[in-house]
């Protein structure tokens, strides 16, 4: 690994073998990677929100998990990604407090994941694996020599998916 | 009705805003003050407008841990109120109420503890709500406290979200607080909706 490029929230960052991704302390955000294995070249983007539709404000398209999304691809294949190999990975969505009623704020985490898996769907990008869900914030890495997401929590083990 | 865009606050709207912070922070200072039977310090609050990715350096790095307790606001506001403390700061309000020695300074909170961080940040939120109730005239009414202990961008990303929807910056009342030369620091996060926040400038005239 040569550097580690930090993606803040409601950023997008792409970047090239030996370099890394990473994004610190998600929490109900999703942190989606788009990774072309071939040419070993990545993109995060730091999702707070799952519909740009549904937002009057919405010109920072990396906020929002259908327009994240196209525009990490944008951003992918001007450095040389070929949109149609891509894979990817999500990390995040978590419900950080535990609340008693559950309306649709509180469910935003969940809301989220639905969101970026739909976006992926409809693009026919591969999701090969995620760590979504539950009740604790992620920090993500990942590294585009071995395409492994390395996730770190809390109290928790290090899980590599 | 005034009318807010969190992307261009204008100097009369930043100072009432402002203004708010300083009357609820100081409030909630107080009501802290008299729960430990210390003196406390405040500091003139400052109000930032942050970009997202800049809100986690804000209180030491987006994987620093802190203690979050997090608030509903209904009745004629509706939003988010969230207090935050680093570890640090927790322990040692923990240690002055509960009289325990202050020489446990790090280690996981017990269930009477956390039941008395839940406490802390029930009166400090109920101080700085009711303060901005009167001067306000609006009726506000909170939720019990959801409290998390994580990394401060997880933690944050929840009132973050919030603010997302209406704009791409978080308005934040920071508030430094500190006992005999001891600093801690708290942060206060109000977060109204758009049209609550049009509706506490117009109570105020504006």
């Amino acid at each position: 690994m040569n550097e580690m490029i930090k993606v803040g929230m409601a950023d997008l960052n792409v970047c090239t073998s030996p370099d890394a991704l990473t994004t610190l302390g998600l929490g109900s955000c999703v942190g989606a990677v788009l990774y072309d294995p071939i040419r070993k070249i990545a993109g995060l983007v730091h999702v707070m929100l799952p519909d740009s539709t549904k937002i009057i404000n919405n010109e920072n398209k990396a906020k929002f998990a259908d327009t994240g999304i196209d525009a990490l691809i944008a951003e992918m294949t001007k450095i040389g990604a070929d949109r149609r190999v891509l894979v990817a990975k999500i990390a995040g969505g978590a419900q950080m407090f535990a609340f008693s009623n559950n309306n649709e704020m509180m469910r935003i985490g969940e809301r989220n994941v639905e969101a970026t898996k739909l976006k992926l769907l409809q693009l026919g990008i591969s999701l090969k694996a995620e760590d979504t869900g539950s009740n604790y914030g992620r920090t993500i890495e990942f590294y585009t020599e071995t395409g492994i997401l390395m996730i770190k929590s809390v109290g928790k083990d290090i899980k590599r998916i | 009705m005034a009318h807010i865009n969190l992307n261009q606050i204008d100097n009369m709207q930043y100072d009432v805003l402002r203004e708010i912070g300083n009357i609820g922070a100081g409030n909630a200072t107080t009501a802290l003050s008299q729960m430990i039977n210390a003196k406390i310090d405040m500091k003139v609050p400052k109000v930032d407008l942050l970009e997202f990715k800049e809100l986690s350096d804000i209180v030491g790095g987006a994987e620093n841990l802190v203690v979050g307790i997090l608030f509903t606001l209904e009745g004629q506001i509706d939003g988010m109120m969230m207090f935050m403390l680093d570890m640090g700061a927790a322990r040692h309000l923990v240690n002055s109420l509960m009289g325990s020695s202050n020489d446990k300074v790090d280690g996981e909170f017990t269930e009477m503890e956390l039941s008395a961080l839940n406490e802390i940040g029930n009166i400090i939120a109920g101080a700085y709500l009711s303060s901005l109730s009167s001067l306000t005239n609006i009726l506000i009414t909170s939720s019990i406290p959801y409290m998390a202990i994580d990394m401060a961008g997880a933690i944050l990303s929840v009132p973050a979200i919030e603010f997302g929807k209406i704009g791409d910056r978080a308005l934040l009342i920071e508030t430094e607080f500190g006992e005999d030369g001891m600093s801690v620091n708290g942060y206060f996060i109000l977060i109204p909706t758009l049209e609550s926040y049009s509706a506490i400038l117009s109570s105020l005239g504006l």
